[in-house]
């Protein structure tokens, strides 16, 4: 077992510190179906946590009561320390938990550059008036958001398309604009959902590399879905398996790899 | 100068002004559709609720009167007070946003996710429901509107035209008051819009609500912040419109003309509310003057529809609407 509080060394030589959120018995109903079933486990500050599984094991349902999309019928969710009420997503995302979704979901409308300053909307304490006549504190909120924006947008390598609707970028950069979004709310936990779903090759070695480093550049703690297993198996520091609804496995990835559970989880056991 | 052309001005003048206060109408769709999807059917009503609730206020009418009276066999219908103009505007204002609140609590909360069309029916249920409890408020009786708006020819405008081109042109002062209070609000909306977290925060909610909430962004805030805007705007056209051609229920009429606005500017564009309206304004006016006696007059019943319809054949977003943009 490792210690709540105290942090640990990975073999690549990364400081992994406390636990930073804390899912505690949870239970998640819809009707009569559970899709998920009294599962407990925690993210510690800047690892990168992933949460695996077969098609339909609950993975989806976990990121979003993490997100407060979802309201579990039982457990706790405890984050810095504290046990969280029931909050609606908005309060959750202003507690400094920024996600993406596995089907994208971006103000198609807006440019890229719009999109990311979305992200700020909440480090922006000026009034509506200081706002609209740019006077007071929202001048140099207004230039300190940009810059942090321009920052972002450097670091994914997404200058070129600044100005650019989203609707008209392909499916890859507009994961990437995403990602950029939630980047730009300086999060305390991101949640990625699928962030390499339907890419290519060239597409995955790109986000692979971008999630490292925001991880390693900002030191934000990253938890995320994936079906891939190589891509989890290179990127996480510690991996949790879920299998409709339960959690079957919970470690680093060579502890998971070896886990007898797991493997008949994703090859199927024989049945004689 | 010829006499015709002289004339024409002056339609295009007038033209100008009526295209001002089409545009009026016009904004208060135009909030809440950039804000939420939603063609808002009950605006038009939404501004003769308005209107009636500042008479009301103003005059010191008991709101449900008739309704008290039946039930407790009274005769109370004023508290035998009159407030003052600008304090009455004040509590309208106060009043647009509890029905903005109510609006948001009762009926649009529940309909979260839902079809655009499902939204649209449930703002016509609104509209007859306001309508409805607006008579029932105030009486149905037709009411005079004055919060000290000045009216009438403008002289100096008729004397300096006179001098010049020996033929006075008639303006009305509300016309260009409308005008004045019209570029305001415009300029204060685009503002909003533009340039204030709450107005990218709107613009961010009309496009995904799921994006949005990740973002922190309150849907609940959002929407009753876009009523409320809408209700102010209806305000404005109620104001205006019932000083004009006074309180009654053909004011809930006029967001039939803001429809043909709202095709030439664009469902989503604030300055082509305004551009549309003046288009449509000047268009009507001129069509009327310059072809009206050739088939006989009355064009301007119908001119706007059909320049409408031929913007929905040719430019279906309008002048200034969101391209619609389509990845094969």
């Amino acid at each position: 077992m490792l210690d709540q509080t105290a942090g640990f060394v990975t073999e690549d030589g990364r400081t992994i510190g406390g636990v930073v959120m804390e899912m505690k018995n949870i239970t998640l109903r819809f009707g009569g179906v559970e899709a998920i079933k009294d599962i407990s486990f925690d993210i510690r500050e800047g690892e990168i946590r992933a949460i695996i599984g077969p098609n339909g094991a609950g993975k989806s349902s976990m990121l979003n009561v993490i997100s407060g999309f979802y309201v579990p019928q039982d457990g706790e969710v405890w984050f810095h320390g504290k046990k969280r009420k029931p909050m609606r997503p908005y309060e959750v995302a202003r507690q400094g938990i920024a996600r993406t979704f596995q089907n994208i979901a971006l103000f198609e409308g807006m440019s890229v550059l719009d999109n990311v300053m979305t992200g700020r909307l909440n480090h922006m304490s000026a009034n509506l008036f200081q706002q609209a006549f740019w006077k007071g504190r929202a001048e140099a909120e207004e230039v300190a958001n940009r810059e942090k924006v321009e920052e972002i947008i450097d670091f994914l390598e997404i200058q070129a398309i600044r100005k650019t609707p989203v609707a008209r970028l392909p499916y890859g950069l507009k994961k990437r604009v995403e990602l950029a979004r939630a980047l730009a709310a300086e999060p305390k936990l991101l949640l990625l959902d699928e962030p390499m779903a339907g890419m290519n090759v060239e597409e995955k070695e790109d986000m692979s590399r971008f999630i490292l480093d925001v991880n390693d550049e900002f030191g934000t703690t990253i938890a995320l879905i994936e079906h891939d297993m190589g891509v989890v198996m290179d990127l996480s520091d510690r991996v949790v398996v879920m299998d409709y609804g339960k959690k079957i496995g919970d470690g680093t990835p060579d502890e998971v790899r070896s886990n007898q559970q797991v493997i008949d989880a994703y090859l199927g056991v024989s049945h004689d | 100068m010829s006499e015709q052309l002289v004339f024409a001005m002056e339609v295009t003048l007038n033209g100008l002004m009526a295209g001002v206060l089409y545009a009026l109408v016009a904004l208060g769709f135009v909030l809440i559709y950039k804000a939420s999807g939603i063609f808002n059917y009950a605006q038009g009503v939404m501004a003769l609720f308005a209107a009636m609730t500042l008479v009301g206020i103003m005059n010191g009418q008991v709101p449900f009167a008739h309704v008290i009276n039946a039930i407790f066999g009274g005769h109370i219908t004023h508290f035998g007070w009159n407030v003052p103009g600008v304090l009455a505007i004040a509590l309208t204002v106060g009043v647009m946003i509890l029905l903005a609140w109510l609006v948001q609590v009762l009926v649009m909360r529940h309909l979260v996710g839902q079809e655009p069309i499902i939204l649209f029916m449930a703002t016509i249920g609104l509209a007859y429901f306001l309508e409805g409890v607006a008579d029932l408020m105030w009486g149905s009786e037709i009411k005079t509107l004055d919060v000290g708006l000045p009216q009438g020819i403008n002289i100096w405008i008729d004397e300096t035209t006179f001098q010049i081109f020996d033929y006075g042109f008639f303006i009305d002062n509300l016309d260009l008051v409308a005008t004045v209070i019209a570029g305001l609000l415009v300029a204060g909306l685009v503002m909003f819009s533009q340039y204030t977290k709450q107005g990218r925060a709107m613009r961010a909610v009309a496009d995904d609500h799921q994006a949005a909430l990740s973002v922190g962004i309150s849907l609940n805030f959002i929407w009753v912040l876009v009523w409320s805007l809408a209700g102010f705007v209806a305000l404005v056209a109620g104001i205006v419109w019932g000083t004009k051609s006074g309180v009654q229920f053909s004011l809930s009429l006029i967001a039939l003309k803001a429809l043909p606005v709202l095709m030439l500017g664009g469902f989503t564009s604030i300055p082509g509310a305004i551009v549309g309206g003046l288009i449509i304004g000047v268009g009507e006016k001129l069509f009327e003057f310059a072809i009206g006696p050739l088939v006989g007059g009355a064009t301007e019943n119908w001119f706007a529809y059909v320049l409408a319809l031929l913007f929905l054949v040719f430019r279906p977003q309008g002048l200034f609407g969101e391209k619609i943009i389509e990845r094969v």
